[in-house]
């Protein structure tokens, strides 16, 4: 059994009891146990299923890399899956729940898989779940559905908060060991500024739990005095619980900082994601240990060598009491050794190596420890729980020579350097024969801006596994960081590591080497994606040769681990396949994050009212308490309609076209866009942007102008009133404000950036506020300051003055057909001018009106509207508006391109009115159909709806649509299948409805 | 997330701050000209493995465009200069050729 | 007569800094040749500033009745009271009539936010990509960077004070943003 122990357990603290639940059962821990170390100490060894066979799986690892023991952490509204046991520190009240099961862990249906294991193997999805197709829907999607994904969906609102920090350093080193503390040392005493970041809560990294000694002292005494030092630099940054989760671009990297995870009553954010901008970055991210892939290396019980070391002495906890060890390494010595001093049994060391170990084996031989050399684990006995091995010959195919009962395996591999970060930005990888391992190629690092490195490995990241080493390399890693980013460090010799030396490790890719069909079946490789020895040779066999196809034929290194410990031997075993060197076949791509990080981090302070911008007009407050509904027109939210009690939202809009028709509405203009163009070649220019002439419009004169991109399509529209002799005044769409001064600030600098010109902004400026109908000029006359007579100010003109005492800029324009003004008053005033206009308006009958009011006015008089009639594919001459385009002008932006063939086509679609036959409204965006197929047996279509609208002024249905030689087929009929099954039959018309002699704004 | 120096406010600014603009140094081709010539200033780009000469915008900065000769495999940028040209300048051009001999990029090389 | 009124109200919040609208200031937009003789004496119209003393790239200096603050190569802003911002205009366009120059109010569509305190660096630091530490920022300094998901400039009057400009139709946003960034428990302790 697994149980906590009365020896070791450096990070816990035995006085502090804390309690927990797992699967809704109590269990106490200590405070400074993970959750992982807590459930061992409790002998619960199996912590969920796996994925795909659901196979009871326990902790293999102690770290970030642990596959199997992911939990859902927290309920309600502070639930969140797949988090590692191994990585989460134990909080009293912790709740966690196992995954991947039903009904319980114990009693699994799901388990039923595994003994269809053979008839699932890599690319089953591919080869089973193809014919016939009408199964698609109703068996095989909902049976993948049911029986893939790991964890369960959080259901409700994340109750936490998060942030993002910008933060910019000189050298950033990553990793909290040794390593990256002597590199944090080293460039903090060059005088940069550091940032060090360490992703668990303790620094010292797996040192302190390998032994050996620094400068003749305990590891762990320099680990403090290193902490204590760097804490005293004011140069210098620590974060522990802080990951390094991607190296980017220039030297930007995330660092993923869990701030409340080990207590989440503390208040504040949740996470925090540093956004670093580093001139260096040093990724002292240590190494992590390779399984051995041997049948049944899944069973609860198998760990990792290191791991198991890890929890007798971090925790003082034991997976179990009678072990056996197997290794193709001197390192999983220190693990035998380590749980015999603990009063654990060893009871083999299996070294696959024939010659054994060096100085490690003799220390363990001298304990009383049996070592078999060249041999190796046959097979691992039981189901929930490791019983016992058989121990065959390495170099056999595993014909057992014996059978031993045991509850726990430790395994070592070998080591593989974490190259993650170093590799996130195309960092490129050596193989180093020697331990059989990839390591960062100093000679290809990530490059900067200047073309140089800005990331050195460091320590065992860099393949420097033995101590003394460690620090060496990390002392010389972190000189170059610091003299690349500008600061010489003096040259300071190094602290002297010291452990016992080791033997050459035997590459170990498969145990036995010659193993049979049912064992390389059971021989798991990716715990987490349930990927064995076998697929990925199945997948070799059929063709695969590349890494990276194999990996998502098999889906090895794909699920949320990526494959840390996975990765190597998969390859190594798909190189093995292909008869081909390691290095030949090469690694997948390390992509970031380093491990998941939360999606609260990601989104950062963005939930909740600061979610994204809305922007608000001056008169937003008094919308909202006179009943807007909101329309979102970019990140603005216009009124859509203004109900009144009782009322329906279309109730409410067809009440509001009928008042403006009849009597007089008033609009909340402010959005449009307001450009501002000066310079004596302003008017040239505008010659350019705008489809018409706009250089010979008269100053106290408005013009409606279009604009085309240079390929010829409409982009957008609005009026153009010209202030004086230099300067015009440029309305766009809502949408159009600041994509149509980018556009022109960008023809401006970056082509005619010899005229002279300037523009400015100033839609933000003015609030906008359009009266509209037959009483408008009454209103404003009665609110006085100006002379606002047909004489006085006639269509299509404009006037600055005031109206009731408030300074005023009054565009008489109209998008209605009605007589209508648009006046624009500072924004700060824009409040004051709209209670003014509703006060004396009252006797007038005038109401607010919202966006879909004045989308029906538009269209009942035939006007386009930017985004409906088009759609980016879309020209002015398609709409019918030849008439404001300059046939004088020798360019303009999309002139040449409305030569082009495509766009003087005669087939092109033309904008026509459509009347429905009886009355009914046409669905938007319907699509006129005509005879035959095409060759996807689809309809032939002949034109689209694209605005359609009930007009309460005509009593019937309106549309406008964009039609095959439309203009030329008054009268024809044509049929719009809806996608509520009913066909509409419309006749195409005028687009123009209403008044088309123009006599309501005439006035 | 790259950093590009700003040559008008000389700030270095992360490229949140920037907005991008396609390829720089494109000649505009307007009514009279041909076809072919038409076509290819619409639409026909470099988009090399290698050094580019790009269009940026300063947009949450001082709003002006500027252009960036920059290796779109190794991230090296070798020069940011003003939009207001119609050539890289000749230390820039200088530069690449020091760090990439045989490159080619259009007429400049 | 009606009084004008800024986005905010006037709204405040204490955290790790206090948030607060500066509420109404004059703003005006000047565009021309920065080095040209009217332009600056238009400057000087407006703030005081001799030339010599106009704001070079990224700084922003203030005169006896107002500030000027560079914005690109060929851009001020221009701060002073609110209700000169009529006469300063007038006495700028004076200086400007011969040459090609722009200058425009623009104080109607801005806001401004004070963010005060110890901590204000931090919060100003979770929220814009800048190097805001000491070292690299201090008074006198303007930025036009993103905030969150908006447009801003950003300068310090003092070592723990940054005013901050957004658009005005983001107001409420901004306010919140700065809110949430200066949440109490939220200190980060970089700088």
């Amino acid at each position: 059994m697994s149980t906590r122990i009365a020896s070791h357990g450096r990070l816990i603290d035995r006085n502090t009891t804390v309690s927990f639940t797992f699967n809704g059962k109590s269990f106490i821990g200590h405070a400074g146990d993970t959750l992982a170390s807590a459930l061992m100490a409790n002998d619960q060894m199996m912590i969920g299923r796996s994925f795909k066979y659901h196979r009871p799986r326990g902790l293999v690892a102690s770290g970030a890399e642990e596959p199997n023991a992911l939990v859902g952490l927290g309920t309600g509204s502070r639930f969140e899956p797949n988090q590692r046991a191994t990585t989460t520190e134990l909080f009293d009240g912790l709740s966690a729940r196992s995954q991947n099961h039903w009904p319980s862990l114990e009693h699994d249906i799901g388990a039923i898989n595994s003994l269809f294991a053979r008839f699932l193997p890599a690319g089953f999805y591919y080869k089973t779940f193809m014919y016939p197709r009408s199964f698609w829907k109703s068996v095989y999607e909902p049976f993948i559905r049911q029986s893939a994904g790991l964890g369960q969906v959080p259901t409700e609102r994340d109750a936490d908060t998060y942030e993002h920090f910008y933060a910019f350093t000189d050298v950033l080193v990553i990793g909290g060991g040794v390593a990256g503390l002597q590199a944090a040392l080293t460039a903090g005493r060059a005088g940069a500024k550091v940032l060090l970041m360490e992703q668990s809560a303790h620094w010292g990294g797996r040192a302190p739990v390998d032994g050996g000694t620094i400068d003749g002292a305990p590891v762990e005494e320099f680990v403090e005095q290193a902490v204590s030092e760097l804490e005293a630099m004011p140069n210098v940054t620590l974060r522990n619980r802080c990951m390094g989760a991607g190296i980017y671009d220039h030297g930007y990297a995330l660092g993923y900082e869990r701030l409340t995870d080990h207590g989440p009553a503390q208040p504040g954010p949740r996470h925090r994601l540093w956004r670093i901008r580093a001139k260096q970055i040093v990724t002292a991210t240590g190494a992590i240990e390779r399984p051995l892939a041997f049948a049944g290396n899944d069973v609860p019980g198998v760990m990792l060598a290191s791991a198991m070391r890890d929890y007798v002495v971090n925790y003082g906890v034991t997976p179990g009491q009678r072990v056996i060890v197997a290794t193709n390494n001197d390192d999983a010595y220190r693990t035998a050794i380590t749980l015999h001093e603990a009063g654990v049994q060893v009871l083999r060391i299996l070294d696959a190596r024939n010659s054994g170990g060096g100085p490690l084996m003799s220390v363990a031989r001298e304990l009383g420890i049996r070592i078999d050399c060249g041999r190796a684990i046959g097979k691992v006995k039981g189901g929930k729980r490791v019983t016992g091995v058989s121990v065959c010959a390495q170099e056999g195919q595993g014909g057992a020579l014996e059978d031993v009962a045991c509850d726990a395996v430790a395994m070592s591999g070998g080591w593989s350097p974490v190259v993650h970060l170093w590799s996130h930005c195309g960092g490129k990888l050596t193989w180093d024969d020697a331990h059989a391992m990839f390591r960062p190629d100093p000679q290809r690092p990530p490059t900067g801006a200047d073309g140089l490195g800005y990331v050195t490995a460091a320590g065992a990241a860099n393949g420097a596994l033995a101590l003394d080493a460690v620090l060496e390399d990390a002392t010389v890693a972190a000189s170059a960081a610091a003299r690349a980013a500008g600061f010489k460090s003096k040259s300071v010799a190094p602290p002297q590591g010291a452990a016992s030396p080791e033997a050459p490790l035997e590459p170990v890719w498969l145990m036995p080497r010659q193993a049979e069909t049912p064992l390389r079946m059971k021989s798991w490789l990716d715990y987490q994606n349930d990927v064995k020895v076998s697929d990925v040779q199945l997948a070799a066999r059929e063709g695969y040769e590349s890494v990276e196809h194999t990996k998502r034929y098999t889906t090895l290194g794909m699920a949320t681990d990526q494959g840390k410990l996975s990765n190597i031997n998969g390859l190594a075993t798909l190189a093995d396949a292909l008869q081909a060197e390691i290095p030949q076949v090469g690694t997948t791509t390390f992509r970031p994050p380093y491990t998941p990080i939360s999606m609260g981090a990601i989104a950062g302070e963005a939930r909740g009212e600061v979610f994204q911008p809305i922007r608000k007009t001056p008169m937003h407050d008094w919308h909202e308490a006179h009943g807007a509904e909101w329309e979102p027109v970019g990140h603005w939210r216009r009124p859509y309609a203004y109900r009144r009690p009782g009322e329906s939202t279309h109730d409410a809009v067809m009440r509001e076209v009928k008042n403006t028709r009849e009597a007089v509405g008033m609009l909340d203009a402010s959005t449009l866009g307001k450009i501002l163009v000066k310079g004596p070649d302003a008017g040239r220019f505008l010659d350019m942007m705008y489809t018409n002439m706009m250089s010979t419009l008269k100053p106290g004169k408005c013009r409606y102008g279009l604009m085309c991109s240079e390929n010829g399509f409409l982009i957008d529209d609005g009026v153009v009133a010209r202030i004086d002799d230099d300067t015009w005044l440029c309305h766009t769409t809502t949408g159009g404000a600041d994509r149509i001064h980018a556009h022109m600030e960008e023809w401006l600098q970056t082509e005619w950036w010899d005229w002279q010109v300037y523009t400015a902004n100033l839609t933000e400026q003015y609030a906008q506020i359009a009266v509209v109908g037959p009483m408008a000029r009454t209103v404003l006359e009665t609110l006085g300051g100006m002379d606002l007579s047909k004489e006085s100010l006639g269509f299509m003109e404009w006037r600055d003055g005031a109206l009731g005492g408030i300074p005023v800029r009054v565009y008489r324009i109209s998008f209605s057909g009605e007589l209508s003004y648009e006046i624009a008053v500072p924004a700060s005033l824009g409040q004051a001018l709209w209670d003014k206009i509703a006060d004396v308006g009252a006797a007038y009958r005038i109401m607010p009106y919202g966006t879909e009011c004045l989308h029906i006015l538009r269209a009942e008089k035939g006007f386009i509207m930017i985004g409906d009639e088009t759609d980016g594919t879309v020209i002015p001459q398609d709409l019918g508006l030849h008439w404001a385009i300059s046939k004088k002008k020798e360019d303009f932006l999309g002139k040449r391109a409305q030569e082009r063939s495509h766009m003087t086509d005669p087939d092109r679609w033309k904008l026509v009115g459509l009347e429905t036959t009886d009355g009914s409204t046409l669905p938007d965006g319907a699509y006129a159909v005509a005879e035959g197929v095409n060759p996807n047996g689809q309809r032939n279509v002949q034109g689209r709806v694209t605005s359609t609208y009930h007009s309460p002024t005509l009593g019937r249905g309106i549309a406008m649509g964009l039609v095959l030689h439309g203009p030329d087929r008054m009268g024809e009929l044509l049929e719009f299948p809806g996608t509520d099954g009913k066909t509409y039959t419309a006749k195409i018309t005028d687009p123009v409805f209403y008044d088309k002699d123009g006599e309501k704004q005439n006035v | 997330m790259l950093i590009l120096r700003c040559p008008y406010c000389g700030v270095d600014a992360d490229e949140t701050e920037l907005a991008p603009g396609g390829e720089a140094h494109l000649k505009r081709f307007g009514p009279g000209s041909g076809d072919d010539d038409f076509h290819d200033y619409l639409f026909t780009r470099e988009n090399p493995r290698g050094v580019h000469f790009e269009r940026w915008r300063h947009a949450h900065g001082c709003g002006k465009w500027f252009h960036a000769a920059r290796a779109t495999d190794t991230l090296q940028v070798f020069g940011t200069y003003p939009a207001q040209t119609s050539e890289p300048p000749k230390e820039v051009l200088a530069l690449i050729r020091a760090a990439r001999p045989g490159w080619s990029w259009r007429e400049f090389a | 007569m009606s009084e004008p009124i800024s986005a905010l109200k006037m709204a405040g919040f204490d955290g790790l800094a206090r948030v607060e609208d500066c509420g109404l200031q004059g703003m005006i937009t000047l565009r021309g040749d920065l080095s040209a003789r009217a332009v600056k004496s238009a400057v000087t119209a407006a703030t005081g500033l001799t030339g010599p003393k106009q704001p070079g790239p990224l700084q922003i200096v203030s005169g006896k009745s107002g500030s000027a603050a560079w914005m690109s190569p060929d851009e001020m802003l221009l701060l002073c009271p609110y209700g000169e911002t009529g006469s300063v205009l007038a006495a700028m366009q004076e200086k400007l009539a011969k040459v090609h120059a722009l200058a425009v109010d623009v104080s109607d569509a801005r806001v401004q936010l004070q963010v005060a305190g110890p901590s204000a660096r931090e919060v100003m630091a979770k929220l814009c990509p800048l190097d805001l530490s000491p070292e690299n920022f201090q008074p006198g300094t303007i930025r036009r960077t993103r905030m969150a998901q908006i447009p801003a400039a950003l300068w310090m009057v003092d070592e723990a004070t940054f005013r901050v400009i957004c658009f005005r139709s983001v107001a409420d946003y901004a306010f919140n943003l700065l809110k949430t960034a200066a949440h109490p428990e939220s200190g980060v302790g970089y700088f």
